[in-house]
């Protein structure tokens, strides 16, 4: 138990289960609803948005939460319309992408002397440097995305299997589309404190689509892709801190795509052999 | 040029004189003819991604060069091997993916997974490779200094390559894009195409990653076709409408980056960008001016 006298390694392990918790319900539906396109729309967005906080040099998370759940309304408004929708997203966050290389420039130009490497750690992040008061509102933001996940999951669950069935039977879809995109909007902007903008859609990924593959009854893979992130999130911290050469977001990361390759392992009678392992 | 001369001695700065000032260095030469030539292909390949739907697979292979130069840097050989070997190596694997970079719930999350993982080895490689913070951002987000008159020859025979084999492949893949149902029952391989066009892909987004760095490759691929695409619904037109607009985007980008602080791919995103949204305005006046004619000429008929 050396591993927790540090704070720093209590404050990742307190931050990171929250926030893996929120990323692997979010993540489920993500994955249901086919948006995890939207996911990885999210994640650049936020790289951009911490970048302009951090020039502006205003806090880095009021950057993150604006940006990220602004332009998930703003997709969500979009993406209703119909037509060439994975093609207007991939054009808006290209561009966001140029803008956050703007800020960064803007950034280090004016105020490298402050933190030259803070681009990359907002790309990959460094969730070993949170301090306690961060980690506690990571703690609190994250409860709070889960409680609003759960609250609204049934409804959810039924819009995002059948649509048109469940708008008939008076579920509010829309309105629903749009909370549960804000809801990732934010999820987006926590992760990328512990993950990095850059590797986020993994964490949404990951155990989404691993816990999808192991079940087919919707609430418990909902539950299983939460655990599955969190347990996923102790691996990557344990091999963080275990190794140090290792970056914990890659321990992260390589903790969910190993599991999610072994779900592909035992499963022979599909009907295409995949070259996944 | 006396005519030149005398208008611009009114100005503050002599536009003639800037340009073959800036002309006159090799690099931005060598960056105008390498932008050039990754204009034209990324457009291309990024014509038919549109075209497909692709963006997600498409966003992924872009994403995965990244990991690719790094473990090049790493390992010691030059970053160029690193990117086609991951960018190519990454196409063949998602091609081999049922139905992947479709937007479908399942295997878009593989692929997802797929990105976020390589992107972080690519961060581990980094980490690995000390002291070599600075060298990430140029990686992600490119440079247009320091291109030589060998990389761009290697550029365009790469280019002229895949261009060739676009242009074999281009009637049956247009076909197959369009209505791929259609296209298997009518004996086309639909899913050697396919692959075909990922590897094709990989390879362009490798080169182009070279100049553009992984982020912003992105850029070059989806935003001149699908302005293009917006524009015109005739396949061929829109193919070089595509070409021109990545052309005149990128050549603009470089001239205002050498002329201001900020990198080129804030420039050439913007442009590229704003020609997007420019392009979605003319189409919705368009419309509904048609919407508008609609009652007379059914009157009329």
């Amino acid at each position: 138990m050396s591993a927790f006298a540090h704070p720093f390694f209590l404050h990742a392990v307190l931050a990171g289960t929250a926030i893996a918790a929120a990323a692997g319900l979010a993540g489920y539906f993500l994955v249901l609803r086919a948006q995890v396109f939207t996911g990885d729309a999210l994640s650049h967005t936020a790289f951009t948005g911490a970048l302009a906080a951090l020039a502006l040099g205003w806090d880095l998370r009021i950057g993150l939460f604006v940006s990220t759940i602004g332009v998930a309304l703003l997709l969500g408004f979009l993406g209703r319309r119909g037509r060439s929708d994975d093609v207007a997203i991939g054009g808006v966050f290209s561009w966001i992408l140029g803008l956050g290389v703007f800020f960064l420039t803007l950034y280090t130009t004016t105020r490298s002397t402050a933190n030259g490497g803070a681009g990359v750690s907002v790309l990959f992040g460094s969730i070993f440097g949170l301090s306690a008061s961060a980690a506690w509102t990571a703690v609190s933001v994250a409860a709070v995305l889960c409680a609003v996940l759960l609250a609204v999951a049934r409804p959810l669950l039924f819009a995002s299997l059948d649509e048109a069935v469940a708008a008939a039977r008076g579920v509010p879809v829309r309105v629903l589309g749009l909370v549960f995109l804000a809801v990732v909007g934010a999820c987006a902007a926590e992760a990328t404190q512990a993950v990095g903008s850059l590797l986020l859609l993994g964490l949404l990924a990951a155990p989404a689509g691993a816990a999808q593959r192991l079940t087919d009854s919707p609430y418990r893979a909902l539950g299983l892709s939460a655990a599955l992130a969190v347990a996923e999130m102790w691996a990557g911290l344990a091999v963080g801190y275990a190794v140090p050469s290792v970056p914990p977001s890659f321990g992260i990361l390589a903790a969910g795509a190993l599991v999610y390759g072994l779900t592909f392992v035992p499963l022979p009678r599909l009907a295409r052999p995949l070259g996944a392992g | 040029m006396p005519l030149a001369d005398a208008v611009t001695t009114a100005w503050p700065w002599n536009p003639l004189t800037d340009f073959q000032v800036m002309w006159s260095y090799p690099f931005m030469v060598n960056a105008f003819r390498a932008g050039a030539v990754i204009a034209v292909l990324a457009a291309a390949v990024g014509w038919f991604v549109v075209l497909r739907r692709q963006t997600f697979a498409a966003h992924s292979l872009s994403v995965v060069g990244f990991p690719g130069a790094s473990g090049a840097v790493l390992v010691g050989v030059a970053a160029g091997y690193g990117y086609f070997a991951f960018c190519v190596g990454a196409a063949v694997l998602i091609a081999m993916l049922p139905g992947s970079g479709k937007g479908r719930g399942e295997e878009s999350a593989l692929t997802g997974t797929i990105q976020a993982f390589l992107l972080a080895c690519g961060f581990l490689f980094v980490a690995l490779y000390k002291g070599f913070l600075n060298g990430v951002n140029s990686l992600l987000f490119g440079s247009f200094l320091g291109i030589t008159t060998s990389q761009v020859l290697l550029l365009t025979v790469v280019a002229a390559v895949v261009l060739c084999v676009l242009a074999v492949i281009g009637r049956p893949l247009l076909f197959a894009s369009v209505d791929e149902s259609v296209a298997a029952a009518r004996g086309l391989p639909v899913r050697a195409l396919s692959t075909v066009f990922m590897v094709l892909l990989g390879a362009a987004t490798a080169e182009a990653s070279q100049i553009t760095g992984s982020l912003l490759v992105f850029a070059l691929l989806v935003l001149p076709a699908a302005t293009a695409q917006v524009l015109t619904p005739r396949p061929g037109l829109s193919l070089v409408l595509a070409m021109v607009i990545g052309l005149v985007v990128t050549w603009l980008g470089l001239t205002v980056a050498y002329f201001s602080p900020y990198p080129v791919g804030f420039y050439v995103t913007t442009f590229a960008f704003g020609g997007y949204v420019l392009a979605r305005l003319v189409a919705v006046v368009r419309q509904a001016s048609l919407v508008r004619r609609g009652p007379l000429l059914r009157s009329a008929v």
